[in-house]
């Protein structure tokens, strides 16, 4: 091979990659931008769920998966259509802010505490979350906080309130917030032998769980429910109102309801519908 | 440790369709940066390189620096531009491919302009005198120059080939990680990561590192077996 | 280094001095603070071979430089042949060659020369045959011995079809023979019709090679003679001191 044919198999390698600059993505379908909680997508729900939309709808949704906090954040951008997320305050100000048009009950699971099977601070055997919480800091026990913003995370806040204690305050000693999702502070977890609050999806779900176990579960306080809301058109105008709206309805609708409903991960249903009836 | 490694295997040698795309995107995005990085930078580092200007000394300082940006910056930098409140949002980049090339054009300008700034600085030196005693004028000198540059300038490449095909902190921001649409390899591992499927992750970041070899072993090829080896 | 400031020529008028292709009248260069030029004045015939001779450090190379138009002296004079200031071409101590075969190179040189396309690749071979380098065309420049390497230079630089020819100690570190190859080629581009000016510490090589001398020490210039005179019985302190190999006071 001559320099002169090396150097055009470059020049046409150059040429390739500027015709893919310009070629826009194959795109058949209409598409949907869905900003979304990364439990639905780190459970494995929406790949069960979306292409069951898709052949129901010929409309493809595109899904990014970030913390509740951002996700809200990139609504009021309007860098999507349409958000699932888990934070009802967060998100009942996002309405009153007038960057979405209306929130839905979609689906509820719950959250746990896991810890390390040794359970140095017998959260076990503890009855409430509250409880469970005031063991593990009497004990100062390590505990993982997402510390992100995001809707697990405003749950764990909401809870040490109720406490009446200020973890914050033991913030980089047994306290730890790791400022990342909930996969990544799982890891942190499990490597650092610290207790977490997780929803169960994303638990069950996760294949890093060394000797975690289970530790403090079925206090109503627990209850994690998800919202699903469409983003204002009168405040964002690239909104595609009527394939977002398509897409809320059939999540709400007896058929979307059911498909939640039948994803199972281990035996055990990972999300429980609740979408108001009618 | 489970078997998510030899999965990902498996899935690599019956050329898994969803794999397969995420493969092919992280070539055509990471190719598309640098291809259009080094035609921006190579013309910059000849400039840099061998016409003095005022703050000339400053900017090769700030190009230098801007060797070590972090991709996340980039990319909050660029979610801010491309996001439909942001300046640049009509055009409607935001969670596609070109966001994803963009971000990484701009992580590779930087080291391909300075890395071959340095190049054409010590093959000026080497040439300039040489060549204006043979009467060449400037254009001839620059021309020259780059052509003799070449094989340095393949490895200028293959160093931005690196950051853009192992950065995941501003792809993942602007593209947003959408399955089938803006999944590279990078964005997969850190997702699969978080799903604590670990050793899934590490296969796809063999995967990837094989495909930095190969990219690399092409190159070295092509460099050597073109009856010039004995040139380098 | 900053670049060479434009240098102010003037023409020798043809009627005035035939017989000199190149006068420096007064030239000074100082780097900090030190002459390294010191009123530099010479006239150099328009035949034969002039040797600027001289120890290290005496300044031969600065004033082939000046001579070429790659440095500017902080003051003097420079005078030249009609045109000539475009048509000299210099060949450097240690061969700089593009990484490309011989031939290759000196296409490129008669490109730049803006030697038709046509006609390159048999001038190309012309040059090589006068540098006895024919055999060797296709071989990378880099992979030369280090006398083909200087000869290929020499060729290069004759490729612009210069009237004056500059070689700054062309044979510094060669050994006898390859030295011996680059007289011959001296000789041959002399008997050509171009004028050759070469630097050199050589007693001998001059000796074997001029018709004039140019004897410089520390920056300045200590005889300008014809060589059988020169190399009998050098005028100056210095260059009779330098001949006996004896330290120059």
């Amino acid at each position: 091979m001559t320099t002169t044919t090396l150097f055009r198999g470059i020049a046409l390698a150059l040429a390739t990659g500027l015709g893919l600059v310009a070629t826009p993505t194959l795109a058949a379908n209409p598409f949907i931008t869905v900003q979304s909680t990364t439990s639905t997508q780190n459970s494995g729900l929406y790949d069960y769920l979306l292409p069951k939309f898709t052949a129901d709808t010929g409309i493809d949704v595109h899904v990014v998966a970030v913390g509740t906090g951002q996700a809200l954040k990139n609504g009021a951008n309007c860098d999507g259509d349409l958000l699932v997320v888990h934070a009802k305050s967060a998100e009942e100000k996002f309405i009153a802010a007038g960057y979405g048009v209306k929130r839905t009950n979609l689906m509820y699971n719950d959250f746990i505490i896991v810890g390390p099977a040794s359970d140095p601070a017998h959260v076990a055997a503890t009855k409430t979350v509250v409880d469970a919480l005031k063991a593990i800091a009497g004990a100062k026990a390590a505990f993982a906080s997402r510390g992100d913003n995001s809707g697990t995370n405003k749950k764990e806040i909401a809870l040490w309130k109720a406490t009446g204690l200020d973890p914050a305050k033991d913030s980089g000693t047994w306290y730890r917030e790791t400022g990342s999702g909930m996969g990544a502070t799982l890891n942190t977890a499990v490597g650092m032998n610290a207790y977490t609050l997780t929803d169960r999806a994303t638990w069950l779900k996760f294949g890093n769980k060394g000797d975690f176990k289970i530790l403090s579960q079925g206090d109503p306080a627990l209850f994690n429910q998800y919202g699903i809301i469409l983003v204002n058109p009168a405040h964002c105008d690239n909104v595609k109102v009527k394939q977002a709206k398509t897409f809320i309805d059939w999540m709400l609708s007896p058929r979307g309801q059911k498909v939640i409903g039948s994803y199972r991960a281990f035996g055990t249903q990972l999300f429980h519908p609740n979408a108001p009836k009618g | 440790m489970d078997n998510g490694f030899l999965d990902a295997f498996r899935m690599l040698a019956r050329f898994d369709p969803d794999l397969v795309e995420i493969i092919l995107l992280s070539i055509k995005v990471s190719f598309s940066a640098v291809a259009v990085a080094l035609l921006l930078a190579l013309p910059f580092g000849a400039l840099l390189a061998t016409w003095p200007f005022p703050g000339r000394r400053a900017l090769v300082v700030l190009v230098n620096a801007l060797m070590g940006l972090p991709p996340v910056v980039v990319g909050l930098g660029l979610y801010l531009l491309f996001s439909h409140r942001g300046a640049l949002g009509v055009l409607e980049f935001l969670y596609t491919p070109t966001a994803m090339i963009v971000a990484q054009t701009v992580l590779v300008f930087p080291i391909a302009a300075s890395l071959s700034r340095q190049v054409f600085v010590d093959l000026h030196a080497q040439y300039d005198e040489m060549l204006r005693s043979l009467g060449a004028n400037k254009w001839q000198i620059l021309l020259t120059v780059f052509w003799e540059a070449r094989r340095s300038l393949l490895t200028v490449a293959l160093a931005g080939m690196g950051r853009a095909l192992s950065e995941v902190g501003a792809v993942m921001i602007v593209g947003g990680n959408i399955d089938h649409v803006t999944r590279v390899m990078t964005t997969a591992i850190a997702l699969e990561t978080s799903k604590g499927s670990l050793a899934f992750a590490m296969a796809l970041g063999i995967v990837l590192l094989a495909l930095s070899v190969i990219v690399n072993a092409a190159v070295s090829f092509l460099r050597t077996d073109n009856g010039g080896a004995v040139h380098v | 280094m900053s670049e060479p400031k434009i240098i102010p020529l003037h023409s020798l008028s043809a009627t005035d001095t035939p017989d000199v292709v190149l006068r420096l009248s007064d030239v000074t260069y100082t780097r900090r603070d030190e002459k390294l030029l010191d009123c530099v004045s010479f006239d150099i015939p328009s035949d034969g071979m002039t040797a600027i001779l001289g120890p290290n450090g005496a300044g031969k190379t600065l004033t082939l430089r000046v001579i070429a138009g790659l440095i500017a002296p902080d003051s003097g004079r420079i005078d030249m042949a009609d045109g000539l200031k475009d048509n000299m071409a210099l060949v450097f101590q240690t061969p700089v060659l593009l990484r490309r075969s011989a031939r290759a190179n000196l296409i490129h040189a008669l490109k730049i020369a803006r030697v038709p396309r046509r006609l390159r690749p048999r001038q190309a071979d012309e040059l090589l045959a006068l540098a006895d380098l024919l055999d060797l065309a296709d071989r990378p420049a880099c992979a030369l011995s280090g006398g083909e390497q200087q000869r290929l230079s020499i060729v290069r630089a004759l490729a612009r079809e210069p009237r004056v020819l500059l070689l700054d100690e062309p044979t510094a570190s060669l050994d006898p023979r390859s030295t011996a190859a680059i007289e011959r080629l001296a000789r041959r581009t002399m008997r050509l019709g171009t004028k050759v000016i070469f630097v050199t510490h050589d007693w001998a090589q001059a000796k074997r090679l001029a018709s004039g001398v140019i004897f410089l020490h520390r920056g300045q210039v200590t005889e300008v003679t014809r060589a059988p005179q020169f190399f009998d019985d050098p005028q100056s302190r210095a260059a009779r001191c330098y001949k006996l190999g004896r330290l120059i006071p």
